[in-house]
């Protein structure tokens, strides 16, 4: 475990050195939802209708904009190679890499969207089902991220590849996240929604760091 | 001065062949290395001098052939890379830590308490460097930090790609010191260089030697296509 602890402190130590890249996705989170009161108009019965779709959409495109250099700056800068060397099954590097991932860029994003969500007029019923499935669903965000990004490795253009690749797995996150903003504005129960988003979560722990620690070495040889 | 020694070890290989981009790289190469043992690699450029270090590192995949640690076949080498320290071309060096950050990471990933990062730098010239970001330091400094890695996280064997790069006199003097200390202690070394060495009464591995000839490689391309 201690290889765990120790990637996890340096790219905590690493994104609180450079903070311009988490600044980067907060400020692309904030930028994209504020966009939409001007384009769909200031009324708010309009932008409540659509504040748990913005909010969701918003968030996951500003979390793809960072995955791109998740793995990248340690494959460029040969540090990869002496990971895979650490001793111990890659899969903890994966998920210490994927945990600072979701600290600097997820934990930020769940923490502004309340903010946010004023701009939208969302109604005071749907923050708590906005704040839970945002907190169930970011980690899934990281985790099927850190799949595609180690696959698009050492390709040019991975960023746009990285897009093609997750964002069509991101949809159910997507559809059930914005379900469960709904429904909690609607007064229906939303245990069903956020327990799918759990069971994605739990699913996405399980098997995605396999899947990353095997195209990581793919990445290296 | 550290008085930590290694216990005896072997590390071989037998018949080893490497393909790289469907290119037989070399074939049927093997090595021997016991405690204290030193190789040096030569051969022209392209000879897969480095594919061969990547080869014992468990990073890159055996087309033919196997190694042995103490004997016994090596499987698993994600367990292997307990074994060994690799100096790549690439210093894995992070402009944003202090010198003492990177060499406290690399302590930590490897789990060994009691490297010291202020004697590790110190041993390779970087002793009044240890509180500066790293990103202020020359091609050169950096391959020091990198080459520090060996003394904060000691392991039984270190495989070396051309690591007099970019040194100084001074510098690949110590880099010799501390290949005969890791040696004085069990240690074992493989190294490919073309230029000085650093290495005394080591052995000498010509890796060009195991190049198939080009009418081989067209015949075992062809083979395996049929």
């Amino acid at each position: 475990m201690s290889v765990f602890a120790a990637v996890l402190k340096r790219d905590l130590a690493l994104a609180l050195r450079q903070s311009a890249d988490s600044f980067t996705v907060l400020a692309f989170f904030a930028i994209a939802v504020v966009l939409f009161p001007l384009g769909v108009g200031p009324e708010s019965n309009t932008l409540a209708k659509i504040a748990g779709g913005v909010l969701w959409v918003s968030a996951l495109l500003a979390a793809l904009l960072s995955l791109d250099r998740l793995f990248t700056v340690d494959f460029e800068d040969g540090t990869l190679d002496q990971l895979v060397l650490s001793g111990e099954p890659l899969v903890f590097v994966v998920l210490a890499k994927t945990a600072a991932h979701w600290l600097t860029t997820g934990l930020p994003l769940i923490l502004l969207s309340p903010v946010l969500a004023l701009t939208l007029h969302l109604p005071g019923e749907g923050y708590g089902a906005l704040l839970a499935a945002l907190s169930l669903g970011t980690p899934t965000v990281s985790l099927i991220g850190a799949v595609g990004a180690a696959l698009v490795l050492g390709s040019r253009r991975g960023g746009v590849l990285l897009s093609f690749l997750v964002l069509p797995l991101y949809v159910p996150i997507l559809i059930f996240g914005t379900l469960s903003v709904e429904g909690a504005i609607l007064g229906v129960s939303v245990k069903a929604t956020l327990s799918l988003l759990g069971a994605m979560a739990s699913f996405a722990v399980i098997l995605a760091p396999w899947a990353a620690a095997a195209a990581l070495r793919q990445a290296t040889e | 001065m550290e008085t930590q020694t290694f216990a005896p070890a072997t590390f071989s290989g037998d018949g080893l062949a490497c393909r790289r981009g469907g290119r037989l790289v070399f074939t049927q190469l093997a090595f021997r290395l016991g405690s204290g043992d030193a190789v040096v690699l030569r051969g022209p450029n392209g000879s897969g001098k480095t594919t061969l270090l990547r080869l014992m590192a468990g990073l890159s995949r055996i087309s033919a052939g196997k190694m042995a640690w103490n004997g016994v076949e090596i499987e698993d080498f994600e367990a292997h890379g307990a074994n060994l320290r690799f100096i790549g071309h690439l210093d894995a060096v992070k402009p944003a830590l202090t010198v003492a950050e990177n060499l406290n990471f690399w302590r930590d990933l490897w789990g060994s308490p009691s490297g010291d990062a202020k004697q590790a730098a110190t041993k390779l010239g970087l002793g009044h460097l240890v509180d500066f970001p790293a990103r202020l330091l020359s091609a050169g400094q950096r391959h020091r930090l990198a080459l520090a890695r060996l003394v904060v996280a000691p392991a039984p064997l270190w495989l070396l790609d051309e690591p007099g790069n970019a040194l100084d006199d001074a510098s690949l003097n110590a880099l010799a010191a501390i290949i005969a200390d890791h040696r004085n202690r069990g240690g074992m070394v493989v190294i490919a260089s073309h230029g000085s060495t650093v290495v005394e009464r080591g052995a000498v591995l010509d890796v060009g030697a195991f190049t198939p000839a080009f009418k081989n490689v067209q015949e075992t391309h062809w083979s395996e296509a049929v």
